[in-house]
C-alpha cells in the first residue's frame, strides 16, 4: 500500500556552486522538475530550491541556496551568500529553467543573472509592485 | 525575406479557455517565435499561508483551479501528511483515488469538447460536454459539489462513498465508456478532424525531454512518464501503464487523452472492486514542522507541491508547480513554424490551465 517514495534530499549549496551542480545533475540524466523561492520570515532568509528528479526511481534532489543578511548567533554572514548575492542562471544548462528563474526574480527578488530568455520582470503582468518579499532596511519604497 | 510582424494574441480571445498572452512574431502566415506572459489572474493564493492555518490551506489549495481542484487539495494534503508522519487509512486512499479519476474523466472530456470547438466541430463539442455532465452528476452525488469537491483533509477524507453510490458510479462509467467509444471514432477517424490535427505542432521525444514537458503533452511525444506509477493513494494496488503515442502531434495528444478516459474508467472500476472497509481519516495532532516535496499526476500532467512548516499553525511556504507552467516551453516550441491559423488548436492541445499556473 505504500507509495514508491524514492529519495527526497535537500542539498545545501552556495550560489557559486549552482551551475556546476546543475551540470552534474544533467550529466546524470536528471530532469529539472521545478525551481522555486521561499521567504523564511523568522530567519529573514530567501531560499531558492532547484528540484531535479529521476523518472525511473522517483528520487528528488533539491539544490538549496540560502541567502540572508542575518547571520546565526555567533556566526557571520557567509561571503557571497547575502540577500543580494548574484546567482548564475542555469537556463544555459536546462533551457526551460528560464521560466522558473524569471518567476523567482520577479516575485521574490532573487538576483539571478543572465537568464535566457530574460523577461525583465514582465513574465507576470500584475498590478502590484513586485517582488513580494519585504524590502531590505534602507531600501527605497 | 518576408517582413516580420508582432501580433498580440490574448489574453482575451475566442479560442482561449483562460487568459494567457502571447506575443507572436510572424513572417507572412508562419510563426517565427512566441513570447508568453502570464499573471492576469494571479491571486496570490500561496501567500495565504500568512492568514490561514494548515488545515484551512487544504481548501485554499482546492480553489487554485476549478478543473484540477481535487488534485490540488490531494497534493497539498499528501505533502503535509508526509511532514507530520500521518498514516492515512486504506479506505481513504481508495476513496481519494476514485475521486481523483472522476476528476480526470471530467477534465479530459472538458478538454475534448474545447478541442472540438477549437477546430470548428461544434456538434462534437456539445456531445463531449453532454457526456461530461454525467460524470459531474456522479461527483455531485458523492461529494455535494460539481467542481470543487472539498472532501480532502489532512489525514484522510471527509465523506464516504456508500455501496449505493458505488453502483451509481459504475452505471455512469458504463454510459461514459459507451459514449466515448462513439466520440473516439470521430476524433480518431474523421477525415476533417485528422486534417486539422495530423502533423500539426510536432514535438519530438528529444524536444519534449529537453524542454521538461509533462503529462499527456509529453506522453504524446513518446515519454512514458506518469506520476501515478509512483503508487501514491491507492494507485499502487491497481494495474496501469502510462498511455503513450509516438506521433508527437496534435493527433497524438488527442489519442493519449482519449486513451486516458478509458484508463480512468478502468481504474475506478478496479478501485471500487478492491475498496476495503475502514476509517475515513486519521487523527492529526500538532502542527507541521519540516518540509517536503511531493509530485502527483494531475489531468494535465505532473504537479509538484512544496510545503514548509515551522511548528506553528501557519506555514512558511506552500508552493505549487503546475503542469501548464512546465509545458509553456514546449508550447512555444510547437508554435515555431506553425501556421497562424493553427494557433488556437496548438494552445488547446497542451490543455492549458492558466488559473493553476498563476495561483
Amino acid at each position: 500500500m505504500n507509495a514508491t517514495e524514492g529519495k527526497n534530499e535537500i542539498i545545501r549549496i552556495s550560489p557559486a556552486e549552482l551551475p556546476i551542480r546543475a551540470m552534474e545533475m544533467k550529466e546524470k540524466g536528471l530532469r529539472l522538475s521545478q525551481a522555486c523561492a521561499a521567504w523564511v520570515k523568522k530567519e529573514e532568509r530567501l531560499e531558492l530550491s532547484y528540484s531535479f528528479v529521476d523518472d525511473t526511481t522517483y528520487d528528488i534532489f533539491n539544490l538549496r541556496i540560502e541567502l540572508s543578511d542575518k547571520a546565526a548567533e555567533g556566526e557571520t554572514v557567509k561571503e557571497g551568500c547575502g540577500r543580494d548575492a548574484e546567482v548564475a542562471s542555469i537556463s544555459g544548462i536546462y533551457p526551460y529553467a528560464a521560466f522558473y528563474e524569471n518567476e523567482m526574480r520577479e516575485l521574490f527578488g532573487a538576483n539571478i543573472k543572465v537568464i535566457d530568455p530574460d523577461y525583465h520582470n514582465k513574465l507576470y503582468r500584475i498590478k502590484e509592485e513586485t517582488p513580494f518579499v519585504p524590502k531590505k532596511e534602507g531600501e527605497a519604497k | 525575406m518576408s517582413k516580420r510582424s508582432v501580433i498580440p494574441y490574448g489574453p482575451q480571445h475566442p479560442v482561449l479557455p483562460e487568459p494567457i498572452h502571447l506575443d507572436l512574431v510572424i513572417e507572412d502566415e508562419k510563426i517565427v517565435e512566441a513570447i508568453p506572459s502570464i499573471g492576469f489572474i494571479h491571486r496570490g493564493l500561496e501567500s495565504l499561508t500568512d492568514k490561514r492555518d494548515f488545515n484551512q490551506m487544504a481548501y485554499v489549495a482546492e480553489r487554485i483551479c476549478g478543473i484540477c481542484s481535487f488534485g490540488h487539495g490531494y497534493g497539498y494534503c499528501e505533502t503535509v501528511e508526509h511532514i507530520m508522519n500521518v498514516e492515512v487509512p486504506d479506505r481513504a486512499k481508495f476513496l481519494r483515488t476514485i475521486w481523483f479519476e472522476l476528476s480526470r474523466l471530467h477534465s479530459h472530456l472538458l478538454w475534448a469538447g474545447l478541442m472540438a470547438d477549437a477546430f470548428g466541430f461544434e456538434n462534437l463539442f456539445y456531445q463531449c460536454w453532454r457526456v461530461r455532465e454525467k460524470v459531474l452528476d456522479a461527483i455531485e452525488l458523492t461529494t455535494g459539489g460539481r467542481v470543487i469537491f472539498s472532501v480532502n483533509k489532512v489525514g484522510g477524507v471527509l465523506k464516504d462513498i456508500t455501496p449505493e453510490m458505488q453502483k451509481m458510479i459504475l452505471e455512469t462509467l458504463d454510459f461514459v465508456e459507451a459514449e466515448t467509444k462513439v466520440l473516439k471514432k470521430t476524433f480518431m477517424n474523421d477525415y476533417s478532424v485528422q486534417s486539422r490535427m495530423k502533423g500539426v505542432g510536432v514535438l519530438t521525444k528529444e524536444q519534449a525531454k529537453a524542454l521538461g514537458c509533462a503529462g499527456p503533452f509529453a506522453r504524446a511525444s513518446g515519454i512514458a512518464t506518469d506520476m501515478r506509477m509512483r503508487g501514491y493513494a491507492a494507485y499502487g494496488e491497481l494495474d496501469m501503464e502510462p498511455i503513450i503515442s509516438n506521433d508527437g502531434d496534435c493527433y497524438g495528444r488527442c489519442e493519449v487523452r482519449i486513451g486516458e478516459i478509458f484508463q480512468s474508467i478502468d481504474l475506478i472500476r478496479q478501485a471500487i472492486a478492491k475498496i476495503p472497509d475502514g476509517e475515513l481519516a486519521a487523527v492529526v495532532k500538532g502542527n507541521p514542522n519540516g518540509e517536503y516535496f511531493t509530485r502527483i499526476e494531475q489531468p494535465r500532467g505532473e504537479a509538484d507541491y512544496y510545503v514548509r512548516g515551522n511548528g506553528t499553525p501557519n506555514l512558511d511556504r506552500m508552493r505549487v508547480r503546475t503542469p501548464t507552467f512546465a509545458n509553456l516551453a514546449g508550447l512555444c516550441e510547437t508554435l515555431k513554424g506553425a501556421d497562424y491559423a493553427d494557433i488556437g488548436i496548438l494552445v488547446v492541445t497542451i490543455d492549458p490551465c492558466i488559473s493553476c499556473t498563476e495561483r
